[in-house]
Formats: C-alpha cells, structure tokens, sequence
C-alpha cells in the first residue's frame, strides 16, 4: 500500500541496530531502505494476513462487537488467522477493559501501559494512551509516573515483578498492596489489576513475537504517543528469509535439511508416542530432566544483534526506552533465570498443587466475577487450538507439540508438571525455537525477525502465530497462577 | 433400636469413643482414608504418607509409608484409599500418573506392591470395588479411566470419557456392576464394568468442573456430587433421567462430598479454595448448615466418616498441616448462632414479624410502640413431624398494620435529601444539617449538629441562632425556637415563626463568612442575654445523658424513636478525595484565627476543666478560649452516634460519622461502623433515594461498604424491536441486527448517554438533543410532537 518512501522520518519506524549505526555514522549519505512489508505485521508477508482477512466476515463481526477502539488493529488482523481463538480473546479484553469491574475505565489503560511499558511495547502504548484519554483520564498522568495517584504508583512493584520474574511475589507484597491506610487495594480491584497486568504483559509477548507493525494511521497525535517505533532494525527484515544464514541452528538438527527437518519432528513425535508404553524413565531421570530443561533454557541466549552490546554502547541512542521508562521504576530489572538463583531452593511451583482449574479460577471468579470463565474459556480454547496439520502434512495429533510449548513456557518460570516428562521437550523444540521461545516470553522486546525465521521453515505463519499464542496464554496463566498464589495465602 | 444393633455388631460390641483431636503432620495433606477397623486412618500428601492409629486421646503414627532415601515422585500422592475389605490393601493415585497399590503385610520395610503407570497425566481418584477384593479403578486428568485387576499386571479395561479430565470416580454400593465418574466440563456419566465401550448415561451436573461425587450409603439410587459452581446436587439415578432431587449452595466450590453414616439427609463438604471449614447439611434445608467444624487453618483436603455406621466421628486432613478427629457433638451448629426472627415491611408499611413463639409471648408486653398502633395478628405454622429441626420452626408471625398517616417518614426522607455530607467545611455542613433538622421539627438532632460545630471547628464562628436552640428544646411545642429574643413574642405562632427560622438561618450563615469576628461580638451579647434567661438544666452539656432524658419525658417526641431515622444529605458531586482527607485546611485556618479571639475573652479560660453538667454558654467561652483539643470529646461524640444508632436513628449516626470523618472514625471499630452503613444504605434504598444512598456509598470510608458501588454496575438493555436482551453489546441486537438506540439528530448509534423525550419516545445524543430544543420546540424526527427538555 502506500509506502512512506525513505523520508527521514519513516526511517525513524524502525530501530536501528548497532551495526547500521555505525555505517551510518561514516557515511551520513547512505538511506536507510524501507521495508518491503507494510501489513499488520513486519514477520508475516501482507498477503498472508490479508488473504486470510477479507474472507472472514465473522472477525468483522467480532471487531465491531468487542473492539475497543472500534477498528481492526493489527493485533486483531493477526490473530484473526484463529478466528475461533480471536472471540474469546477480544471476548475476555472487552471484558476487561470495558466490563463491569471495580476499576474505573481510565485506571485500567493506565494499568495496561504500566504493563506494557515494562517490554518497551510502544505499540500497546500508544494504544491504551489513546484510549485513556478517551476514557476521561487525567492527560497529566501520562507524564509519568510521579504523577499519577500513590495508589497507582503502589502497583509498580507488582507490575515489575509479574513481569520478569513472577515466582518473587509473595504474600507480603500482596499485603502491602491491600493494607496501607488509604491508599490500599481492596481485593477485587487488585485482582483485576492484576488480569490486566497479567494480559498486557503477555499481549505484549504476542505483538513482539509475531512482530506487529505500529498502526498506520495513528489518530491526530495528543503529544503523549511515544514515537511509534518497531524494535527491528531494518536490516535485519531486509535479510528477509535467510534461512542459511541462521547463525543459532547450529546444533544437531541444524544441519537437516530444511524439508526433511520437519519430517523428523514427525518422526520424532510419533517415537515419543510408541515409547511411553515401554520404557517409562525413573523418578530421579524425571527430577533431573525438569532441571536440566530450566539450567539449559539458562544457555539458551537470547542476545541477538544489537542486543547483546553492552547497555552503555548505545545509551544516547535509546530515546524510546527513556520515553517509556516514564512509566515504570527500575528499568534495570528484568528476566532472570529461574534456575539461576544460585542459592539452590527457591521452591519449584507444582503444578498440581496450585492449578488453575481448582483453585485459580475459583479466587479470581469470587473476587472478579466472570472473568474467571472468560479466562477459563480463552485457556481451553488455546490449548486445545488444533487443525490437526502440520505444516503439509495433514491429521497429525499436534498434543504433544502443544503441551511441550506450553509446558517449557511454565518452566521457565519454574511451574513443574509432576506427569510430565521433559525430556519430550527436548525432543520436540529444536535449539532455535526454544531461543524464540524464550525470548518471547521472557525478553519479548528483543526479539528479532531472523528468531522468527529460524525456526520451522516448512511452517506456515498461520501455524507460528498459533505458535505466539500459546506462548501468550502459557505466560498469562504462569503470572496469574503466582500472583493468585500469593493472594490465597494472604487471605489464609 | 435396629440401627443400634446394627452399629455394635459392626464395631464387634464396642461402641466408638474418642474426643475431638488433632495432630501435626509434617506436610499438608491431599487426602485420608479410614481402614474398615476404624481404628487407623492413612494420610498422603505430596511429602507424606503415614498410618496413624486412633486412640482414645491422640493419634499416634504407626507406620511410614515414604521410604527410601530419594524421594520419588510415585509417592506423591493426589489419592489414597483404604480397600473396605482387607486391611492390608492400600492404593494411592500419584500425581505424575501412577497408580500404586500397597500391601501392608509385606514383611518388608517397603510396602509398595504394584506400579500401574498406564495413565499419561495425574491420576486424580483411584477407588476400590466395595464388595470385590481385587478391583480397582482409576480416574486421570488425561481423560481416561481403567480398572484393574490386582492380580493382573496389566489394566482389565479402559474406559474413555471421550469428554475431559476426570475428577472423580466412585462404585456405587449397591450395584455390584456400576460406577460414576464425574468431569472437568460438568458431565457425569454413570458406567457399567462390564461395557468399556460406551457409558450408559450421561448428563450434565454442574457449570464447570464436578469434583467430587459420592453414592449414598443406603438409598440405592442417590448420588451427591458437588462442583466448581459451589453447589453440591442430590441425584436421583433410579428413573429413567437423572433427577435433581436436592441442591446445596455452600459458599465455595466444594472438593469433596461424603455422606454421613445412618443419616439418610447428611453429607458433609469441604471446600477447595478460600474457604477452610467443613460442614455438614441437611440436605433438605439447603441454607443452613447442619454443623460446622472450624478447627482448620487452611483448606481441608480430604474428610472421612470413621465408621460406616457411626455418624459422630469425622476424620479430616488439611493443608495446614493437620489431621483432625471432630466429634460430631463438639460442632458448632450456625443455626443456634442464626437469627430465628424475620421481619419484612409490605407495601403499605405493614410490618410483619416472625419469631420464635416463645420471643414474642415475653416480649410482647414491652415493645416501645406497642400500644395503640399493634394489631398483631399471629399465626401459627403447622409442624411437619419429619422436619429435624422442630425446635426452631414452631414460630409465630405477627402482623402489625400502620396507622394511616403515623408511620409518615417524610422527615426521613426530607433530611436525608437535604443534608449535606461533604464538600463544604465542616462547620458549614454542621450549621446547614442543623438547619435541615430544624426546620423539620427535630430539635433535638439540630442541637446535636449545633455541638457538633463546637466542638470540632474552633471559635469564631458559633452563630448565637444556635446556641439558643437548646432553649427550644424545652418547649412542649416541640417547635424549634431560633432566637432568645423572639422566644417569648414568637411562642404562639408556629407558622410565622419556622419562616423566620429559615430567613435567620440564611442571613446567619451569610455574616459568618463576611466577618466572623463582628459575629462574634453580637454573638456574645446575645449569649449573655440569653443565659441569664434559660434555665440551666435545659443546657445540653451531657449530650448523651440528657438526650435520652428529655425522650422519655417528652411524648411528642416518641414517634422519632421508630427505628428508621436517617440521613442528611443534598445531591453534591463530591470526589472521593475529600473523604480521605476531611477539611484539614479550613480547620487550621480556624485555629489561625483564635488567638485574637480568646484575647477579647480571657474570663472563660477558667471552665477549662470540661464538666457533664456545666452549661452550654461556657462550654462555647471554653471552647474559645483554651482550645481544647477536639479529640478530648471524642469518646463523648462516640458515645452520642451509639446513642441514635440505638435509637434507631442510624441517619443521624451515619451522618455524623461522614461529616466528621477521620476525626471520630478511628474510635468507633470498623464493624459497628459498616453496620450504620448497611442500615442506611439499606433504608435509603427502601425509600427509593438511590442518589443519596449511593453518595452515602461513595463517602463511607469502609472498605466493605465503598465495595458496593464495585459490584453489578451493568445495566441490561433490551432491543426495543424484537425485546430480547441485548447482551453482548448495548446497542446492537444481535438477533434482529438493528441499531437499537439511534440519534434523532445525528442518526448514528447512541453508545453513551440516551436522552428521550417521555412523550414521544425518540431521543439521541444528549447534546444533540439539548442543542436541538435550543433552536426548536419541535421533535428532532419531525413527528410532530413538542419535546421538552428540562
């Protein structure tokens, strides 16, 4: 469509990484090429989305009914590659964001930028700026976060924490939240906050996973919108399907080629389904599979391209980050390994003990009413998402595939599954997908186009965006079973 | 007699004994089971698996089950169960999937028998045949459930839900072939041992997951499950459908559900979140629980009756770490705690009351408005003989019926429009209620108001129309007086006289922001004047002493004493942040200004020393000059609001407490508080004032009560075509695909505020609207018809 030539300033829609910086610095004449694709998404080639979209009236429905701001975004473009997926998505946001709930509307998109902010997520940024001050919220408070109300600002700790290392929350923070005089929380609008936060944290995963491009035309500017910046140097979506180049394939199954790759998934699938009947793996074999899978996840680095310099290199350069840290404190904090902690023991959370189904559902449900099957609806749906393809192949049992994602998401945040062998992980997510992986849900703002290529070349992208979902909702459902852990044993 | 004999042959000639007990475990239980002795009982958990033998005083551990030097995931248990036949044979369902069977007459330190490992995910229930030695069956979270053959090494069969996971599955007793198991979506279905193929029935018990069921230990074709939804349902299996015979509503959603032995309507249920007690329903009287053991701190996982035939033992593990033995007479039972008296008001303000019989026949002879206006009409409930409760229910109603125009609450109605609550200093607020409540006749509540201003906003400002009015309160009239000087002119003409009250309060408040140290001055004389003029016993100085005083001597002031009084106020937007913070400014202007103030008058600073009796002039000169602290009459203002909140003027106590905010607030606990508030807010509503309730709503400071305002705030619209609710969105029907609500001006979709005109009926944007009945009278869709907007 209408691309923006190579002005100056659409340059500026795109991060630059350090090696460009420096060419540029040398040479000022050289321009920065625009990128090819201007869809919803800078991943995905237009037409795939596009394609999808105009025979889908039912999204249309949807957006009109459960869209916010009223139009198709790209985050609903995307998605609509799952339109059974896409209702109770929009379903349980609208309900969210517009619903009957104890936080007053304006509250909860300044929640949801406090959320997003923590990922640099410009793009939801300047979404929920716009839609805050629609709402009626107070514009100074979008300068920041010593403007706004104690009681919000109170939030800050359990935002950062939710965020990057959630299995920290406890009952203490809970309790310091809802008893401090008159600034406190009462339950139930604490309990929404933290849907919200929750939600925004892992949408924020979904729109730098599948690389969602800034809205074209965004509304006459209210001078609180950040500059609308995509993370992604262009060179490297310039690289555009260089599959050889894939400098993270290179271990065992890097070298298969690329057609045989997934027929060997296949094939390693349907191993795993005939072996549970034979060899069943001691107990001990099971302990150390689960550590070896959260040490391992610490080797898997997520550092690409520019990120992996030193903050300080290009300090002076990050204007967006100093722009969004106006909303969060202590910048700094980030992801940290679960397994790392040296100290040994933090505990590992066990599944079956804290589930979603018995006992996470039924806090939020009592304090938050209906959300809680809204929730409960969007987790089903997504884990049991399936057309039972993969790829070219036709009816294929994806099961385990889906559990494994879902499972090393919930790892990774230290949630442990006693029936779950996790050895199947390693089976199933070759090196290069568990990098995309891991820096989806946990460092979502440095992922990069060449992550997203990496992985399952014979994919369609219809599939890897099934792929981010998951990723979404086992990260949702991670930061929510943490933080409702903490408010039962606050209420206990 | 039969039972009894029942029950001692089956505990081979002893009977039970025991107390109520508990003891510490090591690690929170998932699950208990009882050995058929009744004299064991096995707990398991994620770290724990032990028997324990019950004895008379404690429970003393008699074996562990967790051996081994690494801990292995087999022995973390989401399940045990004690086989009802043989002592020796335990199994337990392990969270990783397998199912372990144990035999507790192996010579050897590890009991461990068998290893099933055939499920994929957490088996959630393994359960024994009840009358077969060697069958067991499994039920998991992968969807499947299998029997097995204890002598086999293998499964015998799988049956699949074709549904998802299972939560629970349970042989029925008395059908040697059948069994229930229950899912994660809601279903039951009902199986036959011998048909893997397909379940014989299934239905749909619950919203949401079912996790519990149990078959009822004597009425063949009972089923109890209990669900996610916080219910727990009684089926009828033995016809043809699955008949909902009784329904529970406990409070959270329920983890497990066991009936009670040789009650035919018992169960017990413990929850799985929130909610740490185990209760014990009658079936048939769903909204009280029969008994109710509080003994946990965390939730209870597993319960069990200790002896098929015994119903007064009830074994129970926790997640607190404890196991508990409770007796069934040691329980506390709510409906002893509950109130056995309704009272409900009909349309014409009838009151009808019911109570037990024998309340109301002490009683009848003191009730305060009994009397003249009682014409109790009693009626008597015939008993049912199977009904268990039968000291409760015999019970009597009366009916008292409202005499035309006596039970008249329009002072209630009128105050609680006109007060003021916020959003003006607080003396303003004072002297306006005090206004209000003059000119509705209640002198007393204005004098409180008048005192109120005193004590809490520093000098200056007390106007004398205030002072005086304790002078009016001796008046048999029962007429507020607004001024010494008028008092002996004015005593006869009541008409004249409330006019003159409301000119004078207006032009009082007026001079008091002009200048309050001219006031001031005035003020004095006339305080002075009117001193020497009233007699000093009249003088309020114990507010609380007095007040009750001149009730009871005072006939006329009887009908204020009904039990709705309530509240000021006048529909103010006022922001939450003036309730956090009460008028801390205008009080430090106050104090700012009294020094000048105490100089002109020093003579008062003797009567520092507060006194009950002392005269209400000198209590304004102490006030003035000595500054004594506000908090010093805290204790007194506390003691007033209890005062009409006892009275039943809970406007007045409420008032108050929102006026004065955090200067009372802390010395009144927060329960009493919440209570005011509930009362008021409650009466309120009765009244129909919705906008004063909810500004009453937003002003409280309680967390209980501002939480209100939280809940249900959605509106439900119907299409104005097809008049089916419009759910998902509030403008658009889904079903005839119309735009509900359009603009007449503008013609696009209303999603904000609608305004119609009540004639017509067509309406639009509120601004639109207001804008076109600026230009034309006419309605905007041209039907002619001539709006009116005000």
């Amino acid at each position: 469509m209408n691309r923006g030539g190579s002005s100056p300033s659409a340059a500026a829609n795109y991060l630059l990484c350090t090696n460009c910086r420096k060419v540029l610095r040398k040479d000022k004449r050289i321009r920065v090429s625009q990128p090819l694709t201007r869809g919803p998404s800078a991943f995905i080639p237009e037409k795939e989305v596009v394609q999808a979209n105009t025979v889908d009236e039912r999204t249309n429905f949807l957006v009109e009914e459960y869209s916010t701001s009223g139009r198709l975004d790209n985050i609903t473009q995307v998605m609509s590659l799952h339109a059974q997926y896409l209702e109770s998505f929009l379903r349980s946001q609208f309900y969210m964001l517009r619903m009957d709930g104890p936080l007053p509307l304006p509250h909860r998109h300044y929640i949801a930028i406090m959320a997003a902010a923590r990922h640099q997520c410009s793009y939801l940024i300047n979404m929920h700026v716009d839609e805050f001050l629609k709402t009626g919220g107070i514009a100074e408070w979008l300068n920041g976060l010593e403007y706004v109300p104690q009681r919000l600002k109170n939030l800050n700790e359990i935002n950062k924490l939710l965020a990057h290392r959630p299995w920290l929350i406890t009952k203490e923070h809970i309790q310091k939240l809802v008893k401090t005089g008159e600034n406190n929380w009462s339950l139930p609008e604490l309990v929404h906050a933290v849907v919200l936060l929750a939600h925004y944290h892992a949408l924020a995963s979904f729109v730098f996973g599948s690389g969602i491009n800034p809205e074209r035309d965004p509304e006459i500017s209210n001078g609180f919108r950040l500059i609308s910046v995509n993370n992604f140097c262009v060179c490297d979506l310039a690289n555009d399907n260089n599959i050889e180049n894939a400098s993270l394939t290179g271990n065992s199954f890097g070298i298969v080629g690329s057609l045989s790759e997934l027929e060997a998934l296949m094939e390693r699938m349907k191993r795993l389904q005939e072996e549970r009947e034979d060899e069943e793996a001691s107990q001990e074999e099971m302990t150390t599979r689960f550590e070896k899978e959260t040490k391992e996840s610490l080797f898997v680095v997520s550092g690409d391209t520019f990120h992996s310099f030193p903050h300080s290199d290009f300090e002076d350069d990050m204007i967006i980050t100093s722009d969004v840290s106006r909303y969060i404190e202590d910048p700094g904090f980030g992801y940290e390994d679960f397994a790392r902690r040296g100290e040994e023991h933090l505990p590992t959370f066990r599944a079956q003990d804290y589930t979603w189904e018995n006992h996470g559902f039924s806090l939020v449900n009592r304090l938050y009413s209906d959300i809680g099957h809204l929730l409960d609806e969007k987790f089903r749906m997504v884990y049991n998402l399936t057309y039972n393809t993969m790829a070219t192949h036709e009816d294929v049992d994806t099961t385990m595939l889906r559990r494994a994602l879902f499972n090393y998401v919930h790892c990774m945040f230290g949630i442990r599954y006693d029936d779950y062998d996790y050895g199947e992980v390693n089976q199933l997510l070759e090196r290069s997908l568990k990098v995309y992986i891991k820096t989806v849900t946990c460092y979502p703002e440095r992922t990069t186009k060449r992550m997203y290529d990496s992985y399952w070349h014979q994919f369609k992208h219809s599939e890897k965006v099934h792929v981010n979902l998951l990723l979404m909702e086992a990260r949702m459902q991670a930061e929510l079973l943490y933080a409702l852990r903490a408010i039962t044993r606050y209420l206990t | 007699m039969e039972k009894m004999s029942r029950v001692t042959t089956a505990l081979g000639g002893s009977a039970l004994t025991g107390h109520t007990m508990h003891c510490h475990l090591d690690a929170p239980a998932n699950a208990i089971s009882v050995c058929r002795d009744a004299a064991q009982v096995v707990v398991a958990g994620r770290s724990i698996f032990k028997i324990y033998a019950i004895e008379e005083e404690q429970f003393v551990e008699k074996l562990n089950l967790r051996v081994g030097r690494k801990p292995s995931l087999n022995l973390s248990c989401a399940d045990v169960v004690w086989h009802q036949m043989d002592e020796n044979l335990l199994a337990t369902a392990a969270t990783n999937g397998v199912v372990v069977t144990w035999n507790l007459g192996r010579p050897s330190r590890n009991k461990q028998d068998q290893l099933f490992t055939e499920h994929k995910r957490t088996v959630n229930k393994v359960c024994f045949h009840p009358s077969e030695a060697h069958v067991l069956l499994s039920g998991s979270q992968d969807g499947f459930m299998k029997c097995f053959d204890l002598r086999k090494k293998d499964s015998v069969s799988t049956f699949s839900g074709q549904s998802e996971s299972v939560r629970d599955v349970q042989f029925s007793i008395r059908d040697y072939f059948t069994f229930a198991s229950t899912f994660e979506n809601g279903n039951v279905q009902l199986w036959d041992i011998r048909r893997p193929d397909r379940c014989e029935r299934m239905f749909t018990a619950h919203n949401g997951p079912v996790f519990c069921c149990d078959w009822h230990p004597d009425d063949r074709g009972w089923l109890a499950t209990g669900g996610r939804d916080k219910m727990v349902k009684v089926w009828d299996m033995t016809t043809h459908r699955a008949k909902e015979m009784h329904c529970v509503q406990t409070i959270a959603s329920v983890a497990r559900v066991k009936w009670r032995p040789e009650c035919r309507h018992h169960l017990a249920t413990c929850s799985m979140m929130v909610d740490h007690n185990i209760y014990v329903w009658d079936v048939r009287r769903p909204f009280v629980p029969a008994a109710m053991f509080e003994e946990h701190r965390d939730v209870t996982t597993g319960i069990a009756w200790r002896h098929p035939h015994d119903p007064s033992f009830l074994l129970s593990g926790s997640k607190d770490s404890t196991l508990c033995q409770h007796l069934f007479r040691d329980a506390s039972q709510p409906v002893e705690r509950a109130n056995p008296e309704g009272l409900c008001y009909g349309l014409f303000g009838d009151l009808a009351f019911a109570a037990k019989e024998s309340l109301v026949a002490t009683d009848s002879g003191r009730k305060p408005y009994a009397g003249d206006r009682r014409h109790p009409i009693f009626f008597k409930r015939k008993l049912d003989p199977a009904e268990p409760f039968t000291g409760l229910a015999s019970s009597a109603l009366s009916v008292f019926e409202m005499e035309p125009g006596s039970g008249s609450m329009s002072w209630f109605v009128d105050t609680a429009e006109r007060y003021a609550l916020a959003g003006r200093p607080l003396a303003e607020l004072c002297d306006h209620n005090a206004k209000v409540a003059r000119e509705l006749g209640r002198n007393q509540v204005a004098q409180t108001w008048t005192m109120l201003r005193m004590i809490y906003c520093s000098p200056g400002v007390v106007p004398t129309t205030n002072l005086n009015h304790s002078v009016g309160k001796g008046s048999s009239c029962g007429l507020p007086l607004m001024n010494s000087f008028n008092l002996k002119d004015m005593s006869q003409g009541l008409g004249s006289e409330t006019r003159l009250d409301r000119s004078k309060g207006d032009t009082r408040s007026d001079t008091v922001l002009l200048d309050s140290s001219a006031t001031l001055i005035t003020n004095e004389d006339n305080e002075e004047t009117e001193g020497s003029d009233v007699p000093a016993d009249y003088l309020l100085g114990d507010v609380e002493g007095e007040e009750e005083e001149l009730y009871l001597l005072d006939p006329e002031h009887a009908h204020t004493e009904e039990p709705e009084y309530v509240l000021p106020q006048e529909a103010f937007p006022l922001r939450h942040e003036i309730v956090d913070t009460p008028p801390g400014p205008e009080h430090l202007q106050d104090k700012a200004e009294s020094p000048h103030v105490s100089g002109s008058e020093a003579d008062a600073a003797s009567l520092a020393p507060v006194d009950a009796s002392f005269s209400l002039i000198s209590v304004s000169h102490a006030l003035y000059d000595s500054r004594l602290p506000p908090d010093f009459f805290s204790a007194l203002v506390c003691d007033m609001l209890r005062f009409y909140a006892e009275q039943g003027d809970v406007q007045m106590a409420v008032s108050v407490l929102i006026v004065l905010g955090e200067r009372v607030r802390k010395d009144i606990d927060e329960q009493t508080q919440e209570h005011w508030y509930t009362s008021y807010i409650d009466l309120l509503q009765r009244f129909c004032l919705w906008n004063v309730s909810n500004q009453v709503v937003k002003l409280s400071t309680s967390r209980a009560i501002s939480c209100l305002n939280q809940a249900s705030t959605t509106l439900h619209v119907n299409c104005s075509h097809c008049k089916r609710p419009m759910s998902s969105r509030g403008w658009v029907c889904d079903r005839c695909h119309r735009c509900a609500s359009m603009c007449a001006v503008c013609h696009h979709v209303v999603k904000g505020l609608f305004v119609w005109c009540q004639g017509c009926s067509h309406g639009g944007h509120l601004q639109h609207i207001m804008k076109w009945l600026e230009g034309s009278s006419h309605c905007p869709a041209g039907c002619g018809h001539l709006c009116e907007y005000s």
